[in-house]
């Protein structure tokens, strides 16, 4: 399952390995001398590059490939259920007797969108709400941080599998329930990034010719709280993924006709016993690849990040 | 230590008064209110009664007072579904979860600890880039896969293991079938092993680095006793916070595992729960696992100020 936990020690504790030798610089040349460390630091992760090509060549994938690999995937055709593969069905059909490959494309739409969306809900509201915590401080912090580590104590899989009874599921509603998981850990780090940022110049110069504390926060506070951010967002695709397709499994998912990774993946376990492996692997294999994918590109931002801070 | 000790309690209470604060809301915005429970043909008058028998007429607060009430005596509702106090059917299922991911957890960290020393010592080699490789793999892969996938290749295909959990009553069964235990334990282990090794791996190459690794060295220690005296140790306190905050997260692994094996613990009666909508089974499981969550964390806090004295004076 997910390893937030995880993630949010290592934030903190990752070893620091030797990165690429600081460049002299000063003035202007400097702050262009950070972005390009950042980048290449970036890109010197073969992982890294590895995650983005993966991420890039499943949205064209799903997004382009049915332009080019036309399949019917709306009508049930049942006299060509569960058909192994062949070179009309390339990786022949599922149990309703959609093209599997069709349905792999028009499903992983659905698990990406899903997976973007929560992310975005999630590390927007999860921003804000570090951001007022860690600026205001005090009581207020407290409670804030104390409302996120409350939520954190829950499992995630209960408190999503309690919301998913309670509401009828839909694409809305599942994005919705996952953000309410996945803005906890976003909260977190830009609290502690928000902790820093408040007692810098720039923030007391801004406080110094009147600035309210809301221009404050969004004008000053959180741009410079990007980078943990996107951190945290590119994390949070990769578990919003895989928290779907638990739901999927435990019947609780995106409801049909609309089709995604997870969905497909339970309903073709059904058919283990009899060895109809394109209906089992390609769709787990889909779901393997972007999330470790995400996990690359997430551990290559966080890494390309530290170096940017070390040099601050 | 008192002082420290009496900071952490205080954390997890309030954590845990969030957590019923949380479950309370979750309670109160549950759709179709009275309906939900006593069925679409209720009358206005039955409503009415289940209304004011519950309180459910009172300010938010009151009623907040009345279910923390109700908890502190160790009273978690009764399930219209089964027809049992909601504390009877935990009493039955949960200390079958307790064994499934306590057995799990302790393999896993059996594994991923020489597992994770292994690749710090050799790091940037094949064998840790495979190793890494793999772990991502191992956490990125949906556990349900992962245990059917072990379900097609050893039961189905080689007949070595059973399919399903033990199914006979009692924590006893587990034991007269030791069999049925190896998937949905393996399905576990194989996923928290992901998640500990990788961690194990930083904690490790992080502390190789460390001027007492170097002293020990210099000392003429052979490179096995650093490794397991010097490197093993200091390596393994970051682990025992880990595996505190990762409780919630491996509770939900077990509840997936649970329904993949049909394994009949709590998660199992959780999901059941969740099919037929019995809500107090709903309430009263999601607040017992965020509290043993919360304990958990506090446990694995206080073990690591035991063993690692400079917590405490943070």
């Amino acid at each position: 399952m997910s390893v937030l936990p995880g993630r949010a020690a290592s934030w903190a504790e990752q070893p620091q390995e030797p990165g690429p030798p600081a460049e002299a610089g000063a003035g202007e040349g400097r702050r262009a001398g950070i972005g390009r460390l950042f980048l290449e630091t970036f890109i010197q992760n073969r992982l890294a590059v590895l995650g983005v090509g993966i991420v890039v060549f499943f949205l064209l994938f799903c997004f382009v490939g049915p332009l080019i690999y036309h399949t019917d995937q709306i009508s049930v055709n049942l006299e060509q259920v569960s058909l192994r593969p062949s070179a009309s069905h390339l990786l022949g059909t599922d149990e309703t007797g959609y093209d599997q490959l069709g349905r792999l494309m028009v499903a992983g739409r659905t698990s990406l969108e899903v997976g973007f969306a929560a992310a975005v809900v999630g590390t927007t509201w999860g921003a804000l709400w570090g951001a007022v915590a860690g600026y205001f401080g005090k009581a207020i912090d407290s409670i804030l941080m104390r409302a996120v580590d409350s939520l954190l104590a829950i499992p995630p899989i209960f408190l999503l599998l309690f919301l998913a009874t309670a509401f009828t599921p839909s694409v809305v509603m599942l994005i919705f329930v996952v953000s309410l998981v996945s803005w906890l850990l976003p909260a977190r780090l830009v609290r502690g990034e928000t902790l820093s940022l408040r007692t810098r110049e720039f923030v007391q110069a801004a406080r110094g010719v009147g600035a309210k504390d809301r221009r404050i926060l969004l004008r000053h506070i959180l741009p410079n709280a990007i980078g943990p951010m996107i951190v945290a967002a590119t994390f949070a695709v990769a578990d919003a993924i895989l928290l779907v397709a638990g739901l999927s499994f435990l019947g609780l998912g995106i409801p049909p006709p609309a089709a995604n990774w997870g969905g497909m993946l339970s309903e073709g376990l059904t058919y283990i016993a009899r060895g109809y492996w394109w209906l089992i692997y390609p769709p787990g294999l889909c779901i393997v690849l972007v999330v470790v994918a995400f996990n690359f590109i997430g551990d290559a931002l966080r890494d390309a990040l530290e170096v940017r801070l070390q040099r601050r | 230590m008192t002082a420290y000790l009496a900071r952490r309690v205080g954390q997890a209470l309030i954590v845990i008064i969030g957590v019923s604060i949380a479950v309370f809301v979750l309670s109160r915005i549950l759709p179709g209110g009275p309906r939900a429970i006593l069925g679409a043909r209720a009358t206005p008058q039955q409503v009415h009664t289940f209304i004011v028998q519950n309180g459910l007429n009172k300010p938010l607060v009151v009623q907040y007072g009345v279910f923390l009430k109700l908890l502190l005596q160790g009273n978690l509702g009764y399930s219209y579904h089964y027809n049992q106090s909601v504390n009877s059917l935990l009493a039955s299922d949960l200390p079958k979860s307790a064994i499934l991911v306590g057995l799990s957890t302790l393999i896993a960290l059996a594994i991923a600890v020489p597992l994770g020393i292994m690749q710090a010592v050799r790091r940037y080699t094949l064998l840790d880039y495979t190793l890494t490789g793999a772990s991502f793999v191992g956490y990125s892969m949906p556990t349900f896969w992962l245990g059917t996938l072990l379900i097609a290749w050893f039961s189905i295909d080689l007949h070595i293991f059973p399919s399903e959990g033990p199914q006979s009553g009692g924590v006893a069964g587990i034991f007269t079938h030791p069999t049925a235990m190896v998937l949905p334990v393996a399905t576990l282990v194989v996923v928290n092993v992901a998640l500990f090794s990788r961690y194990m791996r930083s904690s490790a190459i992080e502390s190789l680095v460390q001027d007492f690794i170097r002293t020990a060295r210099s000392k003429g220690l052979s490179e096995r006793a650093v490794i397991t005296n010097h490197l093993l140790r200091n390596s393994l306190i970051p682990i025992v916070t880990l595996l505190g905050v990762s409780l919630p997260y491996i509770f939900s692994g077990a509840l997936i595992t649970e329904s993949v094996f049909n394994y009949p613990g709590m998660g199992l009666l959780f999901w059941n729960a969740a099919q037929v909508k019995d809500y107090a089974v709903l309430i009263g499981g999601t607040l017992v696992v965020s509290v043993a969550a919360v304990l958990g964390s506090l446990a694995a806090d206080l073990i690591y100020a035991a063993i690692d004295p400079r917590v405490r004076y943070r």
